[in-house]
């Protein structure tokens, strides 16, 4: 056999595009007669439009039209349940009435034939508003009725524990702040929409379009062959989509719409705050008898947001006690979306703060605390682990870590004026799958072109499904090209919940599997072959050329097999149907952090992490690896740096912008080093794997936040943990 | 790092903006001319009035400028307004040069004025008169160049993911390492620390710049 491409440490294959600035993001895409549009926000959380003057716009060198409620059409505004537009509530409709529902809502769009008129065009337009008192503290604010889960009696198991804690935890708002900016380029041939949009699922873009205008999805074409990060927020078209596409028709020209960064805070989603109240019990010996869970998170008046935060109380530690309630609080704020491991990452940060302060208070290791409350199954429903190796993770971590020159006791070691600490967490999160498809064409030179509509918004999908298919073809990494982001490709679910690999990577094996067989299929059939009567079994394909394994001098390649018989190409459908789950699965994490606290000044600087993960197979260790530290980073961000601060007397974002939405540069972040469990898991998989993008970002705050408690003796339940709060 | 232009840079002498507004153009009217090895491209990239023309619209103050960009010089009748970053992008059809903030926060639209770092967001293109400006696609500017070592070591080290801040990121640690910068990993985080990776790859951005430092 060839060595393997999956497991191999390639560099990415769109390495080239990415490093000479050839690969085109949204905004990059040339269109002939472009025109600029640029979007007017409200200045009000809560009110009527009572008046809206775009004369001193309209008079601006360059402006073509003024867009509002005053003089858009109509939008058909289907329901559009294959989406993540949240089940509850009804998405912003925009340009279609005189309600302003948040700070910074669309209520106008300027469209001008340069960027620089239709900016200062927007500047120009004079809205008039009847304003109310904006709702926008969490705190305070009256909730839906909650989420329940529960299983035996929590609250009068916490009634006879020998060892009770009460905490609060707050986290606050985050955004996505991916570098690029979203951006949509819309034009109408006819009845037919293109848009180049920043986007994580080009179908849900094109149905979203669809439902909105009130056209077939056949009439709407998504592309998007290049994502500059979005950590989740591309998961929805958003409202200026619309705006692109409507203005696009409304002028009868190609349009191209560019948020500012302070708009993407009021225009795409973010991580919602959180008040994670936690009760816990437990016996001398540090076994958990029983946790109860308030939660309340924000979400805006017009939709209702819910993300996976109770999974995780529910069945990453044995107990036999559990209730829940999530709540949502309606707020006069633009509504979240799933951000970087959603939900998880919240609910680890109060439960894995809990544990730990759960171990001081019994003066158990961390480490041996939560062993002593693994589960041999999930508890949430008694389903049996696919794979479940926090064990191991915590085992290798801590020898990897040097977890054993920790010394117990806080506030205990010193270096010059800085306090160290070291603290440690679990992470878990959901193993998604759905279903996917994938076309794969190997043309006459033997060269393989696999298609899906996925997106690549960092991990390196176009790397790791061209490995996949390497393999499965016999053929080498060069001769695949992988392409994706357009919807006129075989649909695939969005790429988000690190469901990508299981899903279109499944699809992408099925559909090279079978045209390898049917290759091997056509060859032993020919009588001119020299496979010709071979058991189709005993083919293999090794670079390009199929060849009997035991006898790898009879064969021929792919190349000759297609000349021979006149084929000009083989083409296949991949598919990938997940089936109904025997199993619970999750992929797992440790994550490990040293921090170094400034005794007199409060600053934290976090001196090195690790993080051992259980995500089953990994296809590409050297974008494993970026990802797996990437999550860290991102997690060095919602630990200590990141925040978005809303003025409530207005319901402004007061920060809107990067220069005071902190987030990590380089300076703040140490070396860092990720390690995977062997292992690969086939329930979750047909390739094996479980995801591993959410996970390397679930239980980092949590460790630095326990390294820090570690380091100073100071408990912070509130994020980001800022110098004032140490001083 | 400097997000400033070179001192020597001043305003171009051009006509006062009230005389300029008084002209009318037609927007993007192109004229190409070869001279000598670069290529003079001249145009008129301010926008004229409203098509609708309902109003009688005030033309935008303008200015003439000559740049080089990666070689090729340059002439246009600029929008005042315009910054070197959508003259790159917009008018030039250089998009390698990436908008993050549009501020001069996130080091996105890195490129190099004069062999200086300058966010190219912040600076007004009408001022750059006779500088030398280069850009990513200035550093191997065919399909099969050679890439710049600094490209290759990005590429090495898995120094990006979306891509979306690299072409920043790479013109930056040019700069980075043309400066000197590069004595310790410390030095270089300290010193690209004005190029923001939302995705995270700081640490091998700095084996990146450390390898392409190494190898010079």
């Amino acid at each position: 056999m060839s060595r393997q491409a999956v497991g191999a440490p390639l560099s990415r294959v769109d390495g080239r595009l990415k490093v000479t600035g050839r690969a085109m993001y949204a905004a990059d895409h040339p269109t002939d007669g472009v025109v600029h549009a640029a979007v007017v926000g409200s200045t009000v959380a809560r009110g009527r439009i009572t008046g809206i003057d775009a004369r001193a716009a309209l008079a601006l060198s360059g402006v073509l039209k003024v867009i509002s409620h005053r003089n858009a059409p109509r939008l058909a505004y289907r329901p559009n349940p294959s989406s993540n537009n949240p089940e509850g509530g009804e998405r912003l409709h925009v340009f279609q009435d005189d309600k302003v529902l948040f700070h910074g809502q669309p209520v106008a769009v300027v469209v001008a034939t340069t960027p620089e008129a239709a900016q200062h065009g927007a500047s120009l337009v004079e809205v008039r508003y009847d304003a109310e008192k904006p709702s926008t503290d969490l705190t305070g604010t009256p909730a839906h009725a909650p989420v329940t889960y529960a299983r035996g009696d929590a609250d009068q198991a916490m009634r006879s524990a020998a060892v009770r804690l009460e905490m609060t935890y707050r986290t606050t708002r985050n955004h996505h702040n991916a570098l690029e900016p979203h951006a949509t380029i819309a034009r109408w041939d006819g009845d037919r929409l293109t848009v180049w949009d920043k986007t994580q699922w080009v179908v849900g873009t094109q149905k979203e379009l669809a439902a909105v205008f009130g056209i077939e999805p056949d009439a709407v074409r998504v592309i998007s062959p290049c994502v500059g990060g979005a950590f989740g927020s591309g998961l929805r078209a958003w409202p200026h989509v619309t705006i692109a596409a409507l203005a696009a028709r409304e002028l009868a020209r190609p349009v191209k719409l560019v948020l500012t960064r302070k708009q993407l805070y009021s225009g795409t989603g973010y991580r919602p705050a959180y008040e994670y109240h936690l009760r816990l019990g437990s016996d001398r010996r540090g076994r958990l008898i029983a946790m109860v869970h308030d939660i309340k998170a924000e979400t805006s008046s017009y939709e209702d947001f819910e993300e996976g935060v109770l999974a995780a109380g529910q069945m990453l530690y044995s107990m036999p006690h559990v209730r829940q309630a999530y709540r949502t609080v309606p707020l006069d704020v633009n509504t979240p979306l799933y951000m970087r491991g959603p939900g998880h990452a919240t609910a680890a940060f109060a439960i894995e703060s809990a544990l730990d302060e759960l171990a001081h208070e019994l003066d158990i290791d961390p480490i041996e605390l939560r062993r002593r409350n693994e589960p041999s199954e999930d508890e949430s429903d008694g389903t049996p682990f696919s794979t479940r190796r926090l064990r191991e993770c915590y085992t290798l971590g801590a020898r990897e870590f040097g977890w054993d020159r920790r010394a117990p006791e806080p506030r205990s070691t010193r270096d010059g004026d800085w306090l160290i600490g070291m603290g440690m967490a679990a992470g878990v999160h959901t193993t998604r799958r759905n279903p996917a498809q994938a076309r794969v064409l190997l043309d006459a030179r033997g060269s393989a072109l696999v298609e899906a509509a996925t997106s690549d918004m960092g991990p390196g999908t176009c790397t790791a499904m061209t490995q996949v298919a390497a393999d499965a073809l016999g053929l080498t990494v060069r001769a695949v090209d992988f392409r994706l982001g357009d919807s006129t490709m075989p649909p695939t679910p969005a790429h988000g919940g690190s469901q990508t690999m299981a899903s279109v990577g499944s699809a992408v094996q099925d559909g090279c599997d079978q045209l390898r067989r049917q290759a091997i299929e056509l060859a032993v059939a020919d009588e001119r072959s020299p496979l010709h009567g071979a058991d189709a079994g005993d083919v293999a394909v090794t670079d390009g050329r199929l060849h009997v394994k035991d006898d790898p001098a009879r064969g021929e390649t792919y190349q000759q097999l297609l000349a021979r018989n006149n084929r000009t190409r083989l083409e296949t459908l991949g598919s990938f149907t997940p089936e109904e789950p025997r199993f619970s699965m999750y992929a797992y994490g440790a994550t490990f952090a040293e921090v170094a606290v400034d005794h007199r000044l409060g600053l934290v600087r976090v001196r090195r992490m690790l993080g051992v993960y259980d995500v089953g197979r990994i296809i590409s260790p050297k974008l494993a690896d970026s990802q797996a530290l990437g999550g860290m980073v991102g997690g060095i961000g919602t630990a200590l740096l990141e925040h978005t601060v809303t003025d409530h007397r207005d319901g402004r974002i007061v920060n809107a912008n990067l220069a005071d939405y902190l987030v990590p540069v380089n300076a703040d972040v140490p070396d860092l080093r990720a390690i995977y469990l062997d292992g690969e898991d086939r329930e979750a998989s047909p390739i094996g794997v479980k995801g591993l993008g959410e996970v390397v970002h679930i239980g980092v705050a949590p460790a630095i936040a326990n390294a820090v408690f570690h380091a100073t003796g100071r408990r912070i339940r509130r994020l980001p943990i800022t110098a004032e709060a140490l001083l | 790092m400097s997000s400033e232009l070179p001192d020597s840079r001043v305003p171009p002498e051009a006509e006062p903006a009230s005389r300029l507004s008084r002209r009318t153009f037609i927007a993007v009217a192109t004229a190409t001319a070869a001279v000598g090895g670069g290529v003079v491209v001249v145009r008129n990239l301010v926008p004229g009035p409203s098509p609708l023309g309902t109003t009688p619209a005030e033309t935008p103050p303008s200015g003439r400028v000559s740049l080089t960009v990666n070689g090729k010089r340059h002439t246009a009748e600029i929008d005042n307004r315009t910054s070197l970053l959508d003259l790159l992008r917009e008018q030039l059809g250089l998009t390698g040069t990436k908008k993050g903030c549009d501020a001069g926060a996130c080091g996105a639209c890195t490129v190099l004025v004069d062999g200086r770092r300058v966010n190219a967001c912040l600076a007004l293109a009408v001022r750059l008169e006779g500088a030398e400006v280069t850009t990513i696609e200035g550093l191997a500017p065919g399909e099969d160049d050679d890439l710049h070592p600094l490209q290759q070591a990005f590429i090495e080290q898995d120094a990006f993911q979306c891509g979306y801040c690299t072409p920043g990121q790479i013109m930056s640690g040019v700069g980075c390492i043309r400066e000197g910068h590069t004595g310790s990993r410390e030095e270089i985080r300290e010193w690209m620390s004005g190029n923001i990776c939302r995705c995270g790859c700081y640490v091998q951005v700095v084996r990146a710049v450390e390898q392409a430092a190494g190898g010079k």
